[in-house]
C-alpha cells in the first residue's frame, strides 16, 4: 500500500477546519462547535487508519516523506549533502503511539470544549492550530522541523491561556510563554551546534554519526560536548515535563487555564517532553544518558515525592491534579533512569496512560465546574448525591491515576518500577513511597468531593450529560482496555524499544 | 576627462541611480510650480513610481558581468545588486507609508519636499552599495545622512521633532567624523582610495607599526559606521529620534538606512581589513578582521543586552521599536562576527526578513498613531475587535521579529546561529546571548500581543485603512509568512543569480 502524503494530510487535516472557521459567521455558535470538532477528525480516522493498518502488517517506513525544504549555503553546500534541511515525516512505533493519543485526546478536548463560553471562532482557530503543532511534533523527522512544530504548539496556548482562561490567566499565559520559551531556546541551541557542525538534522542520520566514530562531519563534535548538549536537552525538556525544579510554570497553568484546554496541556504537551528526552536524548546521545542515568532516577523520585506530598496539602482540586502531574512524571523518570527494557517501556506507557488518565480527570474538573463554579475542595463535597455518574467515574478516574491494577496506571508504574529495582534497588524502595502517597493524597481529595457534607448545597446541579458522555467513555474505555490488554501498546512500541536498547547497548 | 573616455564607460549599470536621479529633479521642479492648492500626495505617487522603476531596471540588471565604471569608484557586482533589491523593496514600501501620512505639526506646508528628499536618501544609499572607493563611499554616507537629518525634522511645529532632528544631527556628525578620521590613516598609508588599491598594497603590509594604526583605523571606522546601524556603542541617538521623527522617516531609518548601513560595513571590513595580514598561521595570513573578532562580537553582545532589556520599560510604541531594532542591529552583528562561508547569505537574508516585517509593523503603527494622536502602547487596546486585519498582521509581525518559527524572522535568525557555530571557534557564548536576548524579548513583543487581543478596546470604532498602507500590510505580511515557510525561493534566488558573491573583491 502507499502513503504519499499520508502524514502531511494527518497532521495539516485541521487547517481546513480552520480556513472553514474563518467564514463562519461570529454569532453561529453552534455551528462553530460543530465544526471545531468535525474538524479534529480527519486526523483521528487517518491516525487509527495508520494504527490498524500497521496492526495489520503494513511497514510504517511507508508512511515516510521527504521533499527538498531549504538548502543553507548554496550549491557547494548541496553537492556535498550538507545543510540539507528536508520536509520530512515520518512515524515509529513509539510516534504512532503519540499520534492516535494526540488525536484522540484533540477530539475529546473539542468537544469539552463546548462548556467555552465566549469567541468560540477565535478559540476553536487557535485550537486546531495547536493540533497541528502536536500532530507534527511527533511526526517530523529532522530537528528543525520538529523545533517548527514545537513551537507552533506554544504560540496558540500562549492566546488560549490568556484569553479563555481564568482570574490570573495573562499571568499564566507570561509564565507559560517564558518558562517554555527559555526551554526552546535552551533547545534552539542544541538544535542549530548538531546541525551547524554536523551539517545534517535528520535524526537517523545524527543517530548514526555521533555514534560512529571518524564519521564526517563538518566540525569536531568532541566527547565533552556530546554530554553538554546532553544535559541541555535535559534542562529543554525537564521544563516541558516538567522535572523538579522547573515546574512552577505548569502549576500556574494548570489552574488557570480552561479545563479543555488542560486537557491538551497535561495529556498531550507535557508528554513531548518525555517523548524528547526519548527520541533525541536517548537517540542520540545513548552513552552519555547511560551516564546520566542514576542523575534520571534520583530526579524522578524526587518528583515522585515532592509532587506527591504536596498534593496531598492542597486545598484546590485542580492544585492536587496539577501536582500529581509532576509526580506521574516523575515514574517516567524512574523508567528513564533504570535504562533497562522494563523501564523504558514503563515509561512510555506512563506516558500514554497519564495522558489519558489527566484527561479523563481534567475533563471532570470541568464538567464539576461548569455546574458549580467552584473547584476549591471546601466548598465541594456530598457531590455522589447530585452527580452519582459524574462522582462515580471521578473514583475511577482516581483509581487508575492509583494504579489500581486492571487498568492502565497500574501497568505502567508496575514496570518501571520492576526496572528500577532491578538497577537501583534502594533508590526504588525509596520511590515506592510515593506510590502509597498517591493513594493518600487522591482518595483524600476524591473522597472530600463525593461524599462529605456540602457546604454549599447546590440546587439542581445535573449529572453527566449528553456530549458530556463521549469523553467519559471513550477515556475510561481506554484506560481500562490498556489495563488489561497491554499489548495494543507494547506492540508498536517493540521496535522503537529495540533500536533504542541496541542503543544504549544493553 | 575628456568626452571620448566619458562615453566609453558602460553607463547602463548605472541606470537605477539614473532614474531615482531624474525623479529627483522631476519632483523638485514640480513642487516648485505646481500651484499651492494642489494636493501634494500626486508627487508622492509619481516618486513612488520612480521606484518601482529603479527597482524593475535593477532586476533586468542581474546577471550582468561585473563591471565597474569611472575609474573603478562605482562597481557593479552581484554584492551590489543583491543589496540594492533590499534597499529598493524597503524605499517603495516606505513610499507608500509616507503618501498616506498625514500630520498636522507643519509637515503639510512641505510634504513635497518630503518625497525627493526622502529620494534622495535613497539615492545614497544605492551609491554606498555600489562605490569602490573610499571617496564615492563617504559621498554616499552623507547624501544619506542629510536629507535624513531633515526628514526627522519635517513636523515643524513639534517639539519631539525638532529634538530628534538637533539629535540626529550632532550624532550623526560626530560619527561621521570619527568614520572619517579613522579612512584618513587608512589613506594615509595605502596611499589611494581606492579599495582595490588599499587591499593590494595591504596585502603586502609587513611593517607592525603600520598594522597596529591599522588596527586603530578599524576600531574608528567601525564605531563611526554603528551610528548607521544604531548598534553599541552609537545607539543612544535612536530612541529619541524614532520617537521624534515622522512615523515613514522612523520607518526609513529602521530599515532601510540600516540597511544601508551594514551593506557600508560589510564593504570597508572586508574589502580593506580583509586583506591586512596580522599574523601567519600555517603559511596563511591572518587577516586583521578576524583578529578583530572578538571585538566586534564584545558589541554584538551589548548592543543585543542593552537593545533587549531597556525596550521592556518603554511605553510608547515607537521608542520600543527603537530599542528593538538595536537590538536586531545586534542579532546581525553576530553573523558579522562569525565569518563563514554563509555569512553574506545571513545578513543578506535576516535584512530582507528584516525589512519585511518592521515595515510592516510601522505601517500599522503608522494607523494607530495617528488615529490617536499619541504614541502609548495602549492604544493596541483591543485592536483585535476595531480591525481583525491589523492585529493579525501585527501579530505576524511580532512573531517574526520574536523569531517564531514559521515566520522570515526565525530561519534569518536560523541562518545566523548557523554561521555562528559551524566556525572552528564556535561563538558558544555570543549564540547564547542572542538566544537567552530574543527570549527576553518575547516580554516586550508579546505585550503588545496582550494588549491586541486580550484588552478591551477604548472605543469600538471601526478603523480604516487607506490604500496605500493596506498594499503595505498585505505585501509585507504575504513575505514574512512566505519566506518563513519557503525560505528556499529566496535563498535559491541569492544562489543562483549571486554565485556567493564571488566577485566581491574582483
Amino acid at each position: 500500500m502507499e502513503f504519499n502524503y499520508f502524514l502531511s494530510l494527518l497532521v495539516f487535516s485541521p487547517l481546513l477546519g480552520i480556513l472553514l472557521l474563518a467564514f463562519m459567521p461570529k454569532t453561529n455558535e453552534s455551528g462553530i462547535k460543530m465544526l471545531g470538532v468535525l474538524a479534529t477528525l480527519p486526523s483521528l480516522v487517518l491516525a487509527l487508519l495508520a494504527y490498524f493498518s500497521y496492526r495489520g502488517g503494513s511497514d510504517l517506513a511507508n508512511f515516510s516523506e521527504k521533499f527538498r525544504w531549504i538548502q543553507f549555503g548554496g550549491q557547494g553546500a548541496e553537492q556535498s549533502g550538507m545543510f540539507t534541511v528536508n520536509y520530512e515525516l515520518g512515524i515509529d512505533g513509539f510516534g504512532l503511539v503519540m499520534v492516535v493519543l494526540t488525536a484522540v485526546i484533540a477530539t475529546l478536548a473539542a468537544i469539552a470544549s463546548f462548556h467555552i463560553k465566549k469567541e468560540w471562532k477565535g478559540y476553536y482557530m487557535l485550537f486546531l492550530l495547536l493540533e497541528i503543532g502536536m500532530l507534527g511534533v511527533f511526526t517530523a523527522q529532522n530537528l528543525i522541523l520538529f523545533f517548527l512544530f514545537f513551537e507552533i504548539t506554544l504560540i496558540p496556548m500562549f492566546f488560549l491561556i490568556g484569553k479563555w482562561g481564568y482570574y490570573e490567566k495573562e499571568k499564566a499565559a507570561y509564565s507559560f510563554l517564558i518558562y517554555n520559551g527559555l526551554g526552546s531556546a535552551v533547545l534552539l541551541i542544541v538544535i542549530m551546534v548538531l546541525f551547524s557542525r554536523t551539517g545534517t538534522s535528520n535524526i537517523d542520520m545524527l543517530r548514526v554519526i555521533l555514534n560512529t566514530e571518524n564519521a564526517p562531519m563538518f566540525a569536531p563534535i568532541s566527547e565533552s560536548l556530546k554530554m553538554g548538549l546532553l544535559v541541555a536537552l535535559l534542562v529543554a525538556f525537564g521544563v516541558k515535563l516538567p522535572i523538579f525544579p522547573l515546574h512552577s510554570w505548569m502549576l500556574r497553568v494548570h489552574v488557570e487555564a480552561p479545563p479543555s484546554i488542560v486537557m491538551i496541556h497535561s495529556g498531550i504537551l507535557l508528554k513531548i517532553g518525555a517523548f524528547g528526552l526519548i527520541r533525541f536524548g536517548m537517540g542520540i546521545f545513548p552513552e552519555q544518558f547511560a551516564d546520566l542515568a542514576v542523575l534520571l532516577a534520583v530526579l524522578g523520585v524526587i518528583n515522585l515525592l515532592y509532587g506527591a506530598f504536596l498534593a496531598f496539602i492542597q486545598t484546590d482540586f485542580k492544585m492536587v491534579l496539577a501536582y500529581s502531574s509532576i509526580s506521574h512524571m516523575g515514574i517516567v523518570l524512574i523508567g528513564l533512569g533504570a535504562l533497562n527494557e522494563a523501564g523504558i517501556q514503563g515509561a512510555i506507557f506512563q506516558v500514554v496512560s497519564h495522558g489519558l488518565i489527566s484527561a479523563l480527570l481534567f475533563f471532570l474538573v470541568g464538567v464539576l465546574y461548569e455546574r458549580t463554579h467552584t473547584t476549591t475542595l471546601a466548598n465541594l463535597g456530598g457531590m455522589a448525591k447530585g452527580m452519582p455518574l459524574a462522582s462515580g467515574f471521578l473514583l475511577a478516574g482516581a483509581m487508575a491515576s492509583l494504579g489500581l491494577p486492571g487498568m492502565s496506571g497500574f501497568v505502567s508504574e508496575f514496570m518501571a518500577f520492576l526496572g528500577l529495582f532491578e538497577e537501583m534497588p534502594v533508590l526504588a524502595a525509596v520511590g515506592a513511597l510515593g506510590i502509597i502517597m498517591t493513594a493518600v493524597y487522591l482518595l483524600r481529595a476524591v473522597l472530600a468531593i463525593t461524599y462529605g457534607k456540602a457546604e454549599r448545597e447546590f440546587v439542581g446541579v445535573s449529572d453527566i450529560r449528553s456530549f458530556e458522555w463521549a469523553p467519559v467513555l471513550v477515556l475510561i474505555g481506554l484506560i481500562v482496555l490498556i489495563g488489561v490488554y497491554p499489548a495494543v501498546l507494547s506492540e508498536p512500541l517493540q521496535a522503537t524499544l529495540e533500536t533504542i536498547l541496541m542503543g544504549i547497548g544493553g | 576627462m575628456d568626452l571620448e573616455t566619458l562615453l566609453s564607460f558602460d553607463w547602463g549599470t548605472m541606470t537605477p541611480e539614473f532614474i531615482i536621479l531624474g525623479f529627483i529633479a522631476i519632483l523638485s521642479v514640480a513642487d516648485l510650480f505646481m500651484p499651492k492648492h494642489v494636493d501634494r500626495k500626486i508627487l508622492g505617487w509619481v516618486g513612488f513610481a520612480g521606484v518601482v522603476l529603479a527597482l524593475a531596471s535593477l532586476v533586468s540588471l542581474i546577471g550582468t558581468d561585473t563591471t565597474s565604471i569611472l575609474y573603478d569608484t562605482f562597481r557593479l557586482d552581484s554584492f551590489a545588486i543583491a543589496f540594492k533589491l533590499i534597499l529598493l523593496l524597503g524605499a517603495a514600501l516606505v513610499m507608500l507609508l509616507a503618501i498616506d501620512y498625514k500630520h498636522n505639526d507643519g509637515l503639510e506646508d512641505n510634504k513635497g519636499e518630503f518625497f525627493y528628499l526622502f529620494l534622495s536618501a535613497v539615492l545614497g544609499t544605492m551609491f554606498m552599495a555600489s562605490s569602490g572607493d573610499l571617496i564615492t563611499l563617504f559621498v554616499g554616507l552623507e547624501l544619506l545622512s542629510i536629507p535624513s537629518y531633515i526628514l526627522a525634522g519635517m513636523r515643524k511645529r513639534n517639539m519631539k521633532s525638532n529634538e530628534s532632528a538637533m539629535k540626529y544631527v550632532l550624532n550623526g556628525g560626530i560619527s561621521s567624523a570619527i568614520t572619517l578620521f579613522g579612512m584618513s590613516y587608512v589613506f594615509g598609508i595605502a596611499g589611494t582610495t581606492n579599495l582595490k588599491g588599499i587591499a593590494t598594497v595591504f596585502g603586502g603590509l609587513t611593517d607592525p607599526q603600520h598594522i597596529y594604526i591599522l588596527g586603530l583605523a578599524f576600531f574608528m571606522i567601525f564605531v563611526g559606521l554603528s551610528f548607521k546601524l544604531a548598534s553599541a556603542p552609537f545607539h543612544m541617538w535612536a530612541p529619541d529620534v524614532y520617537e521624534g521623527a515622522p512615523t515613514p522617516v522612523t520607518a526609513f531609518l529602521g530599515a532601510v538606512s540600516k540597511t544601508a548601513g551594514f551593506v557600508i560595513i560589510l564593504r570597508i571590513l572586508l574589502s580593506i581589513f580583509g586583506y591586512v595580514p596580522v599574523a601567519q598561521e600555517d603559511g596563511q595570513p591572518i587577516p586583521l578582521l578576524f583578529a578583530m573578532q572578538d571585538y566586534i562580537a564584545f558589541l554584538a553582545g551589548a548592543t543585543m543586552i542593552i537593545g533587549n532589556v531597556i525596550a521592556l520599560r518603554q511605553r510608547n510604541i515607537k521608542r520600543l521599536f527603537a530599542y528593538s531594532s538595536i537590538a536586531h542591529a545586534g542579532y546581525i552583528l553576530v553573523a558579522l562576527t562569525a565569518m563563514s562561508f554563509i555569512t553574506f547569505d545571513a545578513i543578506w537574508f535576516y535584512l530582507l526578513a528584516y525589512v519585511l516585517m518592521n515595515l510592516g509593523a510601522f505601517a500599522i503603527i503608522q494607523v494607530i498613531t495617528m488615529k490617536n494622536g499619541s504614541e502609548d502602547i495602549s492604544h493596541f487596546a483591543g485592536l483585535y475587535r476595531r480591525s481583525p486585519l491589523l492585529a493579525v498582521g501585527m501579530g505576524i509581525f511580532i512573531l517574526s521579529l520574536a523569531g517564531i518559527p514559521g515566520t522570515a524572522g526565525f530561519i534569518g535568525k536560523l541562518n545566523i546561529f548557523m554561521g555562528a557555530l559551524m566556525v572552528d571557534q564556535a561563538h558558544y557564548v555570543l549564540v547564547s546571548i542572542m538566544i537567552a536576548t530574543t527570549v527576553v524579548s518575547y516580554f516586550y513583543y508579546f505585550g503588545i500581543m496582550t494588549q491586541m487581543f486580550f484588552r478591551p478596546a477604548s472605543s469600538e470604532e471601526k478603523i480604516q485603512l487607506p490604500m496605500g498602507t493596506l498594499v503595505v500590510i498585505l505585501v509585507t505580511a504575504v513575505g514574512t509568512i512566505l519566506f518563513g515557510i519557503m525560505p528556499n525561493l529566496a535563498i535559491d534566488f541569492l544562489h543562483t543569480n549571486f554565485n556567493q558573491f564571488m566577485d566581491f573583491m574582483r
